[in-house]
């Protein structure tokens, strides 16, 4: 090596502020270690091109993928949670929800949209995990049972994208009978003859399956997905079990019976359309 | 293309033919009026050979591996409309069982059948047409989900059996058949069931109750297959062509018998010799009797359903 080289003086001298850095969120590195520009990975309906990784994204995805031009209406945008137990673990829960709202910019764990999927009506329930694991509350209980309320007022199919940890613990017991005031709804959507879709993805788990996650006309996930009543890790240490492999995925699930079938991200639109035409006797819509 | 025994003469006659119009293209010989002798006598011979067809011939068609299995049949009737439905929402999905919905012009119907395999590994996948508990379970739920938003059930029958096996039987093979064939009897949609290849006994029926029941000209539907039968009345699996004429089990004898509605006539040389024709058959006779049934509302269409099973039976006094 010739000396120039060499580095004249020792450290780095740069100060901070001329320092140049990659402003976040431009790349995604899915699990496989692959990166993604994240431009290309929004184009590609936010799943990994190189290995078909399929993100997790939340309702404002959901929405965008869904509804014709990005278009719909948010109902019960207003709702949001009490703290009815005074509830409180290593943080006060009417803080941790504060802090949830404002980290999020959400109200709760699910929203509500109506409008145009392939030119026809259609209510949209979608969790977002990123506001307290997606655990279901009152406020997540009652936004469900309104949305399918409305699905029957307006005569329209309902469908449900899951994405839970499960129920929320810090509404305990009435928490739990979210399970109970959901699944009363869907009876109702049942008898009204309207077509019940339930999508689960990553991570769908607890409460959610144990009541709407597994209640569709057609259950359907996304590939790869964690779905299970207990969780992996409470199986394991409850049993003394090493788990057999793919245990509580997608495929796991189909093959077990309860999925219909597992779709890519990127044929959703089409395929949910397509049973929904299918079995309310209709022509077949096509993809603008 | 693989032949049966008795079709050995359709096989000699097609070598000739190829082997006649192989040498028309390879010397100046003028073989044009050899060929058209050579096809002529395969036609007559063709024509001879599947008009006189025995029992076991039949039965032997019905198991012929050129021949078209369910998922044929609904991916040519349906193209691209049809998304097949998995699993039983208990223990399974049943891959001797297949269902999804699917359109035959503008109508949607609710297909089910059972699904056969056409090299060894997928036979060993589709546990060879032999469905499971798991596997009725599966076609009650897609039934049942038809019969709720009112979409009209297709059934396709080809399998040799229910699955003779240890957890078939720890799971209630013989319940599944038996809720199926009750919940069949009242189901409010109208149920059309063609039999494609073989209708083995109870693995048939619990997805065979219905109000139009067809079967294919070169298939068998009885209580038991013909091996079968000659191994437990003979005592020895030797007797299978005299228990396939004593069973009266092909398409002709069962509409004599009137457990069957009608028969669909195959192509000559049968369903495989033509697939493209048979599926058009198959798919104008759902939608013809999908159209008159139709027409009833479905409490007489259950009652009417339930009269035809109730007059089935021959007795004195």
């Amino acid at each position: 090596m010739t000396a120039w080289f060499k580095r004249k003086e020792k450290g780095i001298q740069t100060s901070t502020e001329e320092k140049k850095d990659t402003p976040k969120g431009l790349w995604y590195k899915s699990p496989t270690g692959k990166i993604v520009e994240s431009e290309d990975l929004a184009k590609n309906f936010y799943v990994s091109p190189e290995d078909d990784y399929h993100v997790r994204i939340g309702s404002k995805e959901y929405f965008e993928i869904l509804f014709d031009n990005n278009k719909f209406t948010e109902l019960d945008a207003k709702l949001t949670s009490k703290d009815p137990l005074k509830f409180e673990d290593t943080k006060k829960y009417a803080e941790r929800l504060k802090a949830a709202q404002k980290k999020t910019g959400l109200k709760d764990a699910v929203r509500t949209g109506y409008g145009k999927s392939l030119g026809k009506d259609l209510v949209v329930c979608c969790m977002d995990f990123k506001f307290i694991g997606g655990s279901m509350g009152s406020v997540v209980g009652e936004k469900i049972a309104r949305g399918i309320d409305y699905a029957i007022k307006k005569k329209v199919p309902f469908m449900m994208i899951s994405k839970s940890g499960g129920a929320r613990m810090m509404e305990a017991a009435l928490s739990l009978m979210q399970l109970a005031k959901t699944s009363a709804k869907l009876a109702q959507l049942s008898e009204a003859g309207l077509p019940y879709i339930s999508l689960c993805t990553d991570p769908t788990t607890g409460g959610t399956t144990a009541s709407y996650a597994m209640l569709g006309d057609i259950n359907i996930a996304e590939p790869g997905a964690l779905i299970g009543f207990a969780g992996p890790r409470i199986v394991k240490d409850t049993t003394g079990k090493e788990l057999p492999e793919g245990f509580q995925s997608s495929e796991f699930l189909l093959e077990h019976g309860f999925l219909d079938f597992i779709s890519h991200r990127k044929d959703l639109k089409r395929k949910i359309n397509l049973y929904i035409d299918l079995i309310q006797n209709n022509p077949v819509r096509k993809e603008a | 293309m693989e032949y049966l025994d008795f079709e050995l003469p359709i096989k000699e006659l097609e070598e000739q033919l190829d082997k006649c119009m192989i040498i028309g293209e390879e010397s100046d010989v003028d073989v044009t009026e050899t060929c058209k002798q050579i096809e002529k006598k395969l036609a007559d011979t063709r024509k001879e050979i599947y008009k006189n067809l025995t029992a076991w011939q039949r039965v032997q068609l019905s198991r012929h591996p050129n021949r078209p299995y369910t998922l044929d049949y609904i991916k040519a009737i349906c193209g691209d409309t049809f998304l097949e439905l998995h699993g039983d929402r208990n223990v399974k999905d049943d891959k001797a069982m297949i269902g999804g919905l699917g359109k035959i012009n503008d109508q949607s119907f609710m297909f089910i059948g059972q699904q056969k395999g056409y090299n060894t590994k997928t036979r060993q996948y589709r546990n060879f047409g032999m469905a499971n508990p798991e596997g009725y379970r599966k076609a009650l739920r897609l039934m049942k989900s038809a019969e709720k938003f009112q979409v009209p059930v297709v059934c396709f029958i080809d399998t040799p059996g229910a699955y003779p096996g240890i957890e078939a039987e720890e799971r209630g093979q013989g319940e599944a058949i038996a809720r199926n064939i009750l919940e069949m009897t009242r189901l409010k949609v109208p149920i059309i069931v063609v039999i494609i290849g073989e209708g083995a006994s109870g693995g048939a029926l619990g997805i065979g109750v219905g109000d139009k029941v067809l079967m294919l000209e070169n298939t068998w539907y009885s209580v038991i297959s013909p091996e079968s039968c000659s191994s437990i009345l003979w005592r020895s699996w030797e007797y299978k062509e005299r228990a396939a004429e004593a069973l009266k089990l092909t398409a002709t004898d069962m509409k004599k018998l009137k457990l069957i509605d009608e028969i669909v006539r195959e192509p000559a040389g049968g369903a495989h010799a033509n697939r493209e024709k048979t599926f058009e058959t198959v798919k104008n006779k759902i939608a013809s009797h999908f159209e008159q049934l139709q027409k009833l509302s479905p409490k007489e269409l259950v009652n009417q359903r339930m009269e035809k099973y109730a007059q089935m039976g021959v007795f004195n006094g």
